[in-house]
């Protein structure tokens, strides 16, 4: 009888559960339905130009964004850390290519040619190199030795060197935004009624190809595949010989790498920077690799561009000082009804 | 009494290093307005404002350590429940509500303030606990960080309601009805009716109070059965569910009175201040609330406030102090010129300043690399560590024995 009430009483809880559960999906769609039918309003208002002319702008904002989520994602997936000085590696890839630009003898409004072409990929391998070193020393430095402490312990870390990153930006060029010089040509073609200029091709064309070498890199190559192994069981890994520090440092080396890239494009779109610019930015890319379920790397690229959309979009047509608030609120429903984002896989409780 | 005092004389204090801080803290506590009067040469109020200040910090984090170190839920956010407070005390203590579209102002006295702040936060609480606290560790983290960042965000864009950048100012000065007065403050005996509190002083008195009432209750939480709910929690959910704890609720709770002291601080803030304004309550609070936690000794409670009040020094008084002790000292050794800022060279007060993110920083990364347990640790947690208790160790040992 005891067990027979019980299991009365569980189903009870379940259905009221699910009631509930529904009730909540239920509303959360309405509340979807309802945006996009306020979205499609304003969007017939401005006018099909706009509307092609926030699209450029907003897959352009996606991709710089997914860069800067896949280097979230990685080191989430391999040591579970939420890396809080990633967004600080990006604004830190902006402020050195603004400083390297002339080194390279880029000056702003010149004459373009195949010469300048390697000028800028020079600028590009510098910054993305040194930001991979940094990237590969915090983790030496300030992760490493706290691999085996709890779990609090990293985390601080990793937001005290977001902190010294922050500060010795901050040393470098001051509180105020600096400028990032203006040095791709102002050529734009015409599609639509809307401009579409060299940075947005630029912004595509760089994530386009990094995304698909990180993919083959992931897919093909045996330290992708030692990345692999070590994500999903570090212990076992190790029995298997695979050298795990080896694997974790190149996982920042590659993180880095992207986003670096991300902020000399951030820089070449935006021409501005400012040294806390990687918390934003960065809060953003994390809200995006959670968005396509962290550890996932299609689904940091994906959640990029999505939130790219969004953002872009709101600031659009809407009032672009909730922003941020859509965003966070975004973030939040994503993890209270879809807590393993848009691609994640189900992770078990450790 | 007299047992209590044996009891006290006959424990012996070595064998727990709490009682030592506890005592310490008490003295500290009671001799300070003394000690302030002495440094400040007779003009005490700038130095028991402070204190009043680092109050509402000690009051912070002690109700984060009830989330983190006792119920071990991470949470980035702490500080939208701080601003939460703040908000209320000033929505009806205060003429503000008359230039919403409301039309009317609600003056509710302080005390009063107090405790609806504190059921204002606690249900904001559970609002955001509810959904979320079934998430696991991090993304719970991360649930925060986003209400966090809602928070003020939403006080700054609403203007209609709150004033956005401005804040609301003027708020209602606390009042007690009856206050006694004496030669302490340079009258003769006597009581006073209506009481205003403008004097550091009774902020300092008040705050005290109010820490006292929170350390006992924090104390009995922590060896009450659900105190040892959250430590299981902590140490492993899922064999603590398996034992018959309801981890929702005990997590809930923890969540709940954890925000609720933040109401409690809010409230006193505000009334401090007499001003709210969203730029007080941003990302940084948490963190160095956070922080004031992990440093002192995460679940312990005389170590975080301890390390409360290290933080508090160090941030709000060492660091902004630093350019001015930068640009004495290089008058002092002869190195004027590097006062003065000249092309990209900004002065070394201004450098000094720009170093304040800097030299945080790097205290949060060496302190947490040399002492992880946090510089109090609970006896628990520091065995906790040097034995340890994950099975990473038994890989070790195999890499150990194999080379």
């Amino acid at each position: 009888m005891g067990a027979v009430g019980e299991a009365i009483r569980r189903r009870r809880s379940d259905l009221r559960a699910g009631l509930t559960g529904r009730a909540l999906d239920v509303g959360l769609y309405v509340l979807i339905i309802a945006f996009l039918y306020v979205l499609a309003t304003k969007v017939l208002d401005h006018g099909a130009d706009y509307l092609v002319q926030i699209l450029f702008f907003a897959l352009a904002n996606g991709a710089i964004y997914a860069l800067i989520a896949l280097g979230y994602t990685m080191v989430y997936g391999i040591i579970e850390l939420i890396n809080f000085a990633h967004g600080d590696v990006f604004a830190f890839g902006a402020f050195l290519s603004a400083s390297l630009i002339p080194v390279f003898g880029l000056t702003e409004g010149q004459v373009w040619g195949p010469l300048t072409i390697f000028q800028l990929l020079g600028v590009f391998v510098v910054t993305m190199l040194v930001c991979a070193l940094l990237n590969v020393s915090i983790e030496r430095i300030a992760y490493r030795p706290l691999r085996h402490a709890p779990r609090l312990a990293p985390l601080i870390t990793a937001i005290g060197v977001s902190f010294f990153l922050e500060g010795a930006m901050f040393l470098w060029k001051g509180p105020s935004s600096v400028h990032y010089p203006d040095v791709l040509p102002d050529v734009s073609i015409s599609i639509l009624g809307a401009r579409l200029g060299v940075k947005e091709i630029t912004v595509w064309i760089v994530t386009a190809t990094l995304v698909v070498a990180l993919a083959l890199f992931i897919d093909r190559s045996k330290l992708g595949k030692a990345m692999r192994a070590t994500a999903q069981d570090r212990d076992a890994a190790q029995l298997m010989g695979i050298d795990i520090d080896r694997t974790i440092a190149a996982t920042f080396f590659i993180g880095a790498v992207l986003a670096g890239a991300g902020g000399i494009m951030y820089g070449l779109s935006y021409n501005t920077a400012v040294f806390d610019l990687g918390f934003s930015a960065g809060l953003v890319a994390f809200t995006a690799a959670v968005f396509g379920g962290i550890g996932n790397i299609y689904g940091a690229a994906i959640g990029g561009m999505v939130l790219g959309l969004i953002r872009t979009f709101w600031d659009g047509y809407f009032d672009s000082a909730w922003s941020d608030v859509v965003i966070f609120a975004i973030l939040i429903m994503v993890l209270v009804f879809r807590p393993t984002g848009i691609l994640g896989m189900r992770v078990p409780e450790k | 009494m007299i047992g209590w005092f044996r009891r006290v004389w006959e424990t012996d204090p070595r064998k727990d290093p709490n009682s030592v801080v506890y005592i310490a803290l008490g003295l500290f506590a009671l001799l300070f307005p003394i000690i302030a009067n002495v440094l400040s040469g007779g003009n005490p109020n700038f130095l028991l404002s402070v204190a009043g200040d680092a109050g509402v910090y000690l009051l912070l984090t002690l109700g984060l350590n009830v989330v983190v170190g006792m119920a071990g839920l991470l949470d980035l956010g702490y500080a939208a429940f701080f601003a939460i407070g703040a908000y209320t005390f000033a929505f009806i203590a205060s003429d503000h509500l008359q230039v919403t579209p409301l039309h009317t102002s609600l003056h509710v006295p302080f005390w009063i303030v107090l405790i609806v702040a504190l059921f204002v936060a606690a249900s904001f609480g559970v609002i955001l606990g509810a959904p979320t606290l079934r998430l696991r560790g991090d993304y719970l983290a991360i649930v925060t960080l986003g209400f966090g960042e809602i928070v003020p965000r939403v006080f700054r864009n609403a203007s209609v309601w709150t004033s956005g950048v401005n804040g609301i100012s003027a708020l209602d000065t606390p009042e007690l009805p009856v206050w006694i007065r004496g030669p302490w403050s340079g009258d003769p005996f006597g009581f006073v009716q209506n009481f205003k509190i403008f004097d550091p002083l009774a902020y300092y008195v008040i705050m005290v109070f109010l820490l006292v009432i929170c350390v006992v209750l924090v104390r009995n939480l922590q060896h009450s059965r659900m105190g040892r709910a959250w430590a299981a929690i902590r140490e492993d959910e899922v064999a603590a569910a398996a034992m018959g704890v309801n981890t929702v609720q005990a997590k809930l709770l923890a969540f709940a009175i954890g925000a609720a002291f933040s109401g409690f601080a809010g409230t006193f803030y505000g009334a401090k201040l007499s001003l709210v304004s969203p730029e007080n309550f941003g990302f940084s609070v948490s963190i160095t609330v956070l922080v004031m936690v992990v440093l002192g000794g995460m679940g312990n409670i005389p170590g975080v406030m301890a390390g409360s009040l290290l933080v508090y020094y160090v941030i709000f008084i060492l660091l902004p102090q630093l350019p001015d002790n930068a640009t004495s000292l290089a008058n002092a050794i002869g190195l004027s010129g590097l006062t003065q800022s000249s092309g990209d060279w900004p002065g070394i007060g201004e450098m000094a300043a720009r170093l304040k993110f800097l030299v945080f920083g790097l205290i949060l990364v060496v302190v947490m690399l040399v002492r992880p347990q946090g510089l109090i640790p609970s006896r628990e947690r520091q065995q906790e560590l040097t034995k340890g208790t994950r099975d990473d160790t038994i890989i070790e040992d195999v890499q150990a024995e194999t080379g």
